[in-house]
């Protein structure tokens, strides 16, 4: 019997023009948490995607209790034993929990003793002995879109247990809970050791590895650097090996003075009776007022409310002293307002078209000769100048944006915004699924603009950051702004303290 | 540059020219099997290669390509308009209609004196238009998935048709209308530069431009590649879509219009189907149905080819029946083939 449950050794996969994985192995023992731990573009997702059969590896070979097997697609590495939560979860929101969780695999029964239907009765009990399980007690009827993130988790994570998985990835679990929701994560995974669960874990959150992690694995640029006992590792040294050099500030010297007022908003207040309502908040020129706030304390839908992408009921919103009407992001963007929206997949890039066309589409107006042929050449200055000055890495101004890593398509979308020459710029999330080397390059464009005299909110839910950019903190708690906090002041005592003042 | 963007570049200018050719053939299997089908055909069957065949496929081609033309807008922003084929219809019933004869017996609309053709084709345009701006609006301001909304404004659209025309085949037009239309010049062994091909490479150029160069050809793209993403960044959608319908009605109009007099006849059966043959025009001419991406000359490209298999298939004698079954087959492979490009990316 070998001491790993299941081991990768020699893994390499290319993509066209890409070596995306190159001899990179992962053992993993019995009842311990593996941590895997890289920047992104590391190759961790492309490993967990080649041992969950989603990706045929070039090389190497897997290997379960010793023995070689290969893993051909999903289906056949969930009857090996290993099961995967994904990143972005993806249930069937209009069905129910119980229903999601044995979804393609449901109980039979025989009516009338041969018509083959599905034993719901059993389905449901199986169900919500699950759950007891995952230590989770609502309705197994319920329907998952009713559910929060991290029940939505816990169902997922119920369906992997009920596939008596011995292998199970977690892949950035803890993106979207609060730190209730992750203790709550954390003793099912005790449990899940317990019962000698293998388990890989993914994630950016150096105190979860050091608290919850037994082994840590640790790659870079698609190789293999090295395993360690989380015990040997320290935040900086782990920092140090996923990037290779010592990070000596983690944010840049920022030089920007606050003038006076250019933005306010009285107490707007959402159509939705469960959004953001009656908040009020002034922005100076040159400040960076940062937004904290747990998961749903409705500072996205506030800022997407204010950019016009959603409707509000009442409320004022001055600007340079001048009230003004936003309904849609067009009337924003006239008025001197960006906004980097949060999801960048989702309302940022336009994937299949180039560089250029994504970084000129919110400015074309600017290229126009004889109000009406876009100017070619000014569009490839537009892309140049942005290139040069924000360091975006791409082979040409022709490239499919979706060919970048997710950090210069960041920057190729803030170029988008700067083109407009905004006053106040909204930023949600900037750094959001970013490795570290271009955060760093995201904060110190975001200080320089700043400097410049543009007026910044930076919505953030990572507390680190939220103190280091902000000149001052705007909380929020379900919907209402319960509290700000001077940038200098600021920790993540206090912040928390706001952040939880529920009614 | 980072390293991997340099040796793709080396890459790229090392790949030999057999190398580039078996890319290229790769990315439009249909074009080149049909390319080897009417070479095939040419050599076996006489006539094939002949000027007149030639003239034929290409005034074919030309009013086809204007249909496709006004659809990739929709199919770029990853909708569709089922109702092209029934416009173009209604187009040619009402151009039909108009240009009859002063003196001509079956007159429909006795109480019109004898139209200017001009004048014709501005009120057909201006129908057109309506046409595509109801479809606009419904798609843009209800929200109406196009698939739908475009399947019931074709139905209307058919109703009307037979309602102007009583169901009748419409006949008698003005001379001037059927010899302008089918005028052509040159003649050598029978090939003509018919004046349809001028309309149409006129079209062509104007739409090229749009796409490239202009605001609205941007916006087009944009919002096919990511709608959300494009509002966001202050394209005003709903108006950009509202005018890609509109435009679309425009050159299904222009295309009805033409139609009717290229075939000397008109009736509101006339256009049907030609909403499919546009549609997969476009496809196997690298227009994406997954959105942001086609382009014009390869929507010349598609258009060109689909016509050559209905001409491979009269030529091999194929019972015209079964002409149906397999544009339908091509169509469902060129979107099938199309889709794959984007699975086998992930």
């Amino acid at each position: 019997m070998s001491e790993y449950v299941l081991e990768m050794t020699g893994v390499s996969k290319s993509f066209p023009g890409v070596k995306a994985l190159d001899n990179v192995q992962l053992r993993l023992r019995p009842g311990k948490v593996h941590a895997l731990m890289g920047e992104n573009g590391a190759g961790k997702s492309t490993l967990m995607k080649c041992m969950f059969g989603i990706y045929k590896m070039d090389e190497g070979q897997i290997l379960m209790d010793g023995e070689p097997v290969t893993i051909d697609d999903p289906m056949d590495a969930l009857n090996k034993g290993i099961a995967m939560v994904h990143q972005e979860l993806q249930p069937i929101p209009a069905r129910t929990v119980g229903e999601n969780i044995f979804l393609g695999r449901y109980p039979m029964k025989k009516a009338l003793g041969f018509i083959p239907m599905v034993d719901h009765a059993k389905m449901y009990a199986d169900t919500a002995e699950l759950l007891k399980k995952v230590r989770m007690n609502f309705d197994p009827k319920q329907k998952v879109g009713e559910l929060s993130v991290s029940q939505m988790q816990s169902v997922e994570i119920a369906k992997a247990v009920s596939a008596n998985c011995r292998v199970l990835i977690l892949d950035e679990p803890t993106s979207s809970l609060t730190a209730n929701e992750v203790d709550a994560l954390f003793r099912i995974i005790e449990d899940l050791k317990a019962e000698g669960v293998a388990i890989v874990y993914i994630s950016h959150k150096m105190d979860e590895i050091l608290r919850i992690g037994d082994e840590v694995t640790i790659m870079r640029d698609g190789r293999y650097i090295g395993t360690w006992e989380a015990s040997e590792l320290t935040t900086d040294k782990i920092i140090t090996l996923m990037v290779g050099r010592e990070l000596t500030n983690l944010y840049p010297k920022r030089e920007n003075v606050p003038g006076e007022v250019v933005f306010e908003v009285k107490n707007f207040t959402s159509i939705n009776p469960r959004s953001f309502r009656d908040v009020s908040f002034q922005l100076r020129r040159g400040e960076i007022l940062g937004v904290g706030g747990l998961v749903g304390a409705q500072r996205t839908e506030l800022m997407e409310g204010l950019f016009g992408i959603r409707s509000h009921t009442t409320g004022q919103v001055f600007y340079k002293g001048q009230e003004i009407k936003i309904n849609r992001p067009k009337d924003a963007i006239d008025q001197g307002i960006a906004m980097l929206t949060e999801d960048r997949r989702g309302s940022g890039i336009m994937g299949v078209l180039s560089v250029a066309d994504n970084i000129s589409i919110s400015s074309l107006n600017q290229y126009l000769d004889y109000g009406y042929f876009i100017n070619g050449k000014k569009v490839e200055q537009l892309v140049q100048d942005n290139v040069k000055k924000m360091n975006i890495k791409t082979p040409s101004s022709k490239t499919l944006i979706k060919s970048l890593s997710g950090g210069n398509q960041q920057k190729v979308l803030v170029g988008r915004w700067l083109a407009n020459n905004p006053d106040v710029l909204i930023l949600d999330e900037p750094t959001r699924g970013i490795d570290v080397g271009a955060k760093y390059e995201i904060y110190c464009i975001i200080a320089d603009l700043a400097k410049e005299g543009k007026s910044i909110i930076m919505i953030s839910s990572e507390m680190s950051e939220l103190i280091g950019m902000s000149d001052r903190i705007m909380v929020m708690c379900d919907g209402r702004v319960t509290g700000f906090v001077e940038g200098s002041q600021a920790t993540q005592e206090n912040i928390m303290t706001y952040a939880t003042q529920f009614e | 540059m980072t390293k991997e963007a340099i040796k793709m570049e080396t890459t790229k200018t090392q790949d030999s020219f057999v190398n580039r050719l078996i890319k290229v053939i790769t990315r439009n299997p249909i074009v080149f099997l049909l390319m080897i089908a009417a070479i095939v055909v040419g050599c076996l069957v006489e006539n094939f290669f002949s000027w007149g065949n030639l003239t034929n496929l290409l005034s074919n081609t030309a009013i086809r390509f204007l249909i496709a033309l006004g659809v990739s807008g929709c199919l770029i922003t990853k909708g569709t308009d089922l109702s092209a084929g029934r416009q173009v219809g209604f187009a040619a019933v009402v151009a039909g209609i108009m240009c009859q004869r002063g003196d001509y017996n079956g007159r429909l609309w006795k109480f019109l004196p004898e139209m200017n053709i001009g004048l014709v084709f501005v009120i057909v345009v201006f129908l057109g238009m309506i046409w595509g701006l109801i479809n606009g609006l419904v798609v843009s301001k209800l929200h109406v998935p196009p698939f739908i909304a475009t399947l019931g404004t074709q139905t209307i659209i058919y109703g009307i048709s037979l309602v102007i025309s009583d169901a009748q085949p419409i006949g008698g037009f003005q001379k001037i209308y059927t010899t302008l239309i089918n005028g052509r010049i040159g003649n050598v062994r029978g090939f003509h530069l018919p004046y349809l091909l001028f309309v149409a490479a006129v079209f062509g150029l104007v739409f090229w431009f749009i796409y490239n160069k202009m605001r609205f050809g941007k916006y087009m793209y944009a919002i096919g590649g990511n709608d959300i993403a494009a509002e966001v960044s202050g394209v005003n959608t709903t108006r950009t879509l509202i005018r890609i319908y509109t435009t679309a009605g425009i050159m299904y109009a222009v295309a009805g219009y033409l139609l009717a007099a290229k075939s000397g006849g008109a009736s509101a059966s006339m256009g049907q189907g030609y909403e499919l043959e546009a549609i997969a025009g476009c496809t196997i001419g690298g227009v994406s149905t997954t959105g942001g991406i086609g382009t014009v000359p390869g929507i010349l490209i598609g258009v060109l080819v689909f016509e050559l298999l209905k001409i491979i298939l009269q030529f091999l004698g194929v019972n015209p029946y079964y002409n149906y079954v397999v544009q339908g087959l091509v169509i469902v492979l060129a979107v099938a083939l199309d889709i794959r490009k984007y699975i086998a990316k992930k």
